[in-house]
């Protein structure tokens, strides 16, 4: 090996060496901006007309202890910071100056049907905001069940409660 | 003539001395700077386009992870929120501060915010959040006090070694699900065990720390 080749060689492995980013690859990973083709039609905007794949309609599931379970914890995280742990409409927000929401116990929501509030939930009401990207379709239901279930409790009384367990609420 | 004049004694005091003062640079390069704060970040608060409160909107306004950070629990990513997300709350109160001009303007151009990013890995790394939010690793374990952070800082290294601290002993790092995304839980008398919830959440550590797990 002359010294000229050995020369060039280690100028090529000096090259070589910086070319190794494998902390930086060719490849989307979310929150990347696209390069290259990718970024002229970047975003990409769905045609017209198109529905989320996990928006297919789903029908009410029958209501289990599971499923109150499910729809208590997703109210408690997305609907208390307004309606409140117990759906009275007086949560943290409404307290920071945001509108206040109705009661779920007030008759006119006590009688409407289910369907009702999977549509506020999925496409929101007046000042309220949508859901639909947060909350999907099963767990909807989930939560339109334990609405229900607060709903009764509102006017549960004492006598309602097991004997045994009375002492709890004092 | 003499093969070292006067001057040479002290020639070669010069040279030892820089000798040893450079191999000393380079021990702190090796060992302590890739361990300090300046390399990995640790402490580091970017700038955000919005000087966004974790501090104020979890502990203040009692926010759950998973109001704005939606997938953390199905998805390798925890996801950022949507303007509306933070539209939802402020198309009414604090509709006028200077400080949301850029989240209005960001609904008005349909044009997503940017963050800067706090947490990253490099790209040969697999990561994945909702196997360890499954496995009741808090958010805390892996984002520090972030329930009282104004600004978000980064709080931990994303070492290899940092990951492997954990997997080859998770048991000290493990929570009952129901406190994953509680930002201020503290171990009481009544927790678990971690060797209790080992086997509850079925971990085995043995496998845990194969180099595939986070390589693939
Ligand atoms: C940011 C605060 C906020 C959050 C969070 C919120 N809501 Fe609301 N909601 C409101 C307000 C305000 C109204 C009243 C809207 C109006 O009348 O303009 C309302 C109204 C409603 C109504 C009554 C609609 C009617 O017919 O009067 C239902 C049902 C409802 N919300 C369900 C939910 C559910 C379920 C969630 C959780 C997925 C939720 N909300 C989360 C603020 C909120
Ligand atoms: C009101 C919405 C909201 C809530 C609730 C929220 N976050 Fe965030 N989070 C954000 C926004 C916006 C950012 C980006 C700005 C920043 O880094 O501070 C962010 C950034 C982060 C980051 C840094 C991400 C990165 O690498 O850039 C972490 C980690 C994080 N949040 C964890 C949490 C945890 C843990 C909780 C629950 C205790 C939580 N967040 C609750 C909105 C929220
Ligand atoms: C659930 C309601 C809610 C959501 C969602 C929300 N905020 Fe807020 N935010 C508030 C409230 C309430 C205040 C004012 C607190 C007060 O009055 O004490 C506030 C205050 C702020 C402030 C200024 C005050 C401060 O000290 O931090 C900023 C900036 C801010 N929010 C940014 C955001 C951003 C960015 C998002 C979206 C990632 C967001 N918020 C989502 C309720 C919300
Ligand atoms: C085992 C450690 C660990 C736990 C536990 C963890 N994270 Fe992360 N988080 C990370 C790492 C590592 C990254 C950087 C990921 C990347 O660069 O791909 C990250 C990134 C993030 C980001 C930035 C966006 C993204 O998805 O990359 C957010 C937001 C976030 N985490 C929120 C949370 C929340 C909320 C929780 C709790 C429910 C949580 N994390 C629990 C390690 C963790
Ligand atoms: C605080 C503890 C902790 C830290 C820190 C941590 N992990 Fe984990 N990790 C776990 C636990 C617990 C599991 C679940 C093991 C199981 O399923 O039995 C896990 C599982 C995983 C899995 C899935 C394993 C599988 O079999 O598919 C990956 C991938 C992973 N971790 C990557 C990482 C990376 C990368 C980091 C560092 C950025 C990291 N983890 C940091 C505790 C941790
Ligand atoms: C728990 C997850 C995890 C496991 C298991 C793991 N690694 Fe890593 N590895 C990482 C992370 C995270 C990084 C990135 C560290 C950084 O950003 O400096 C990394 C970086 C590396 C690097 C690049 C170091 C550098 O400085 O560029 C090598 C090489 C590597 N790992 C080899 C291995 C080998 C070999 C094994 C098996 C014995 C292994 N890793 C197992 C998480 C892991």
């Amino acid at each position: 090996m002359t010294v000229r080749s050995a020369i060039l060689l280690s100028a090529l492995a000096i090259a070589l060496a910086a070319c190794d980013n494998m902390a930086n690859q060719r490849k989307r990973l979310p929150y990347e901006l696209p390069y290259g083709e990718q970024a002229k039609n970047w975003p990409a905007l769905p045609p017209d007309g198109v529905v989320a794949r996990d928006e297919e309609p789903v029908s009410p599931p029958p209501v289990t202890m599971s499923l109150l379970k499910r729809g208590q914890e997703r109210f408690d995280i997305y609907c208390t910071p307004c309606h409140s742990l117990i759906g009275d409409g007086d949560g943290m927000i409404v307290h920071r100056g945001f509108p206040r929401p109705p009661s779920y116990s007030i008759q006119r929501l006590r009688d409407a049907p289910a369907q009702h509030f999977y549509d506020v939930i999925a496409n929101g009401y007046g000042v309220m905001f949508p859901y639909a990207d947060r909350v999907a379709p099963a767990d909807r239901w989930a939560i339109v069940a334990y609405i229900r279930a607060l709903q009764a409790s509102a006017d549960g009384r004492l006598d309602d409660v097991p004997p045994d367990q009375r002492g709890t609420l004092q | 003539m003499a093969v070292f004049g006067p001057k040479a004694n002290l020639a070669v005091n010069a040279a030892l001395v820089g000798a040893g003062g450079l191999f000393l640079t380079l021990l702190l390069m090796i060992w302590v700077v890739p361990v300090s704060g300046y390399n990995t970040l640790e402490r580091y608060v970017p700038v955000q386009p919005v000087p966004f409160s974790h501090k104020h909107h979890v502990s203040g306004l009692g926010l759950d992870c998973r109001y704005c950070h939606a997938t953390v629990e199905v998805s390798q990513n925890a996801g950022m929120p949507a303007t509306k997300v933070c539209m939802t709350c402020h198309s009414q109160i604090w509709t006028n501060a200077a400080l949301l001009a850029p989240v209005r303007q960001s609904l008005a151009e349909d044009k997503s915010l940017r963050w800067t990013r706090v947490y990253t890995l490099p790209d040969y790394v697999y990561f994945d959040h909702s196997i360890h939010i499954a496995k009741g690793v808090g958010c805390t374990e892996c984002h520090g006090p972030i329930g009282d952070m104004p600004l978000t800082w980064k709080a931990t290294t994303l070492y290899m070694s940092w990951c492997l601290s954990c997997h080859r002993n998770p048991a000290p790092h493990l929570r009952p699900l129901n406190d994953v995304f509680d930002p201020h839980w503290r171990r009481s008398p009544e927790t678990p065990s971690g060797a209790q919830l080992m086997a509850a959440y079925h971990i085995h550590p043995k496998t845990l720390s194969d180099c595939g797990v986070c390589h693939r």
